[in-house]
């Protein structure tokens, strides 16, 4: 028998590869993109997981909010990374220092 | 049991293809990973019962990002190799961070199943009579009305905004000028004239 449980340790594993994968490709922007689409992948199975296994179907809602979230997010992203690519020739994390921040 | 194996499959393949995501030296090959993962965390929502998001998840982000991922990866002409230079450095910080970051999770659901939590009246209770789909609808055209299409209005502003950034003037090419187009009128570009004959017109 599935319990929430199941969903729950394969979304923590999800989100902690996530979090991983943007400390460890520190360099390449598109892959820190990548990464937190997976953070917002396991974010969204967790909701459907208690949604699915509490009976309220509001938790399905809000997975929908956060899906148009994420995909507002990845084509903003893309197209600022597309640009400072333009502008600089470099992707490269350490390299963003434009703003002197 | 087949559900459960189910489960276990889609779930391994999730955990595999999203460790290759964040591991592949090729950016392409992290693209067709990650829709790998998406596919089969479609799949384990399909088991949970929710039809319309495992849907959602392949039209939307296999469908649209992904591919917008692959795009910009294919179109930008970057060397990759040097990018993975300083992979190692930081794997030692970003592995003690996950480590915080499990043992944070394990805590909070072990105080999670220690009990005590009131969760009060369920807000839109499942209908085993009305499918996934109907009653998702219901729901987000009545109560979550406003949400919806403030919803709407978030994808309006990523979509003009991304075509405002990545909008570029150039200089080299003579592109439509569809300003010039529109404010064209039949009475400044028209002339009639009732030249005598042999003589022609000015131009």
């Amino acid at each position: 028998m599935i319990t929430v449980t199941h969903y729950l340790v394969v979304s923590a594993v999800l989100f902690t590869m996530g979090v991983l994968g943007i400390f460890m490709n520190r360099k390449n922007l598109i892959v820190i993109l990548m990464a937190i689409e997976l953070i917002l992948l396991a974010v969204n199975l967790n909701l459907v997981a208690f949604s699915s296994f509490l009976g309220d179907l509001v938790g399905q809602v809000f997975a929908m909010f956060v899906l148009t979230v994420a995909a507002g997010e990845a084509a903003i992203g893309l197209a600022i990374l597309v640009i400072y690519f333009r502008g600089r020739g470099t992707i490269s994390v350490d390299d963003v220092n434009r703003m002197k921040g | 049991m087949i559900q459960l194996l189910a489960f276990y499959l889609f779930a391994a393949v999730v955990v595999v293809s999203g460790a290759m995501t964040i591991l592949s030296r090729n950016p392409v090959h992290s693209v067709l990973w990650l829709i790998l993962a998406f596919f089969n965390a479609a799949g384990l929502m399909v088991l949970a019962g929710a039809e319309f998001i495992a849907m959602l998840l392949v039209i939307v982000y296999v469908g649209a990002v992904a591919v917008l991922f692959l795009f910009v990866v294919m179109m930008l002409d970057i060397d990759f190799a040097e990018l993975r230079a300083g992979v190692m450095r930081y794997a030692a910080v970003g592995l003690l961070l996950a480590l915080a970051l499990v043992a944070e999770i394990v805590i909070a659901v072990g105080a999670w199943q220690a009990g005590g939590l009131e969760l009060g009246r369920r807000i839109a209770p499942v209908d085993a009579s009305v499918p996934n789909i109907e009653a998702i609808g219901r729901l987000l055209y009545t109560r979550y009305l406003f949400a919806f299409e403030a919803a709407g209005l978030v994808l309006l502003v990523a979509m003009i905004g991304a075509i405002v950034l990545s909008y570029r003037q150039r200089s080299d090419v003579r592109p439509q000028n569809v300003n010039r187009q529109i404010s064209r009128r039949a009475a400044d570009a028209v002339r009639n004239t009732n030249p005598t004959v042999g003589q022609g017109v000015e131009l």
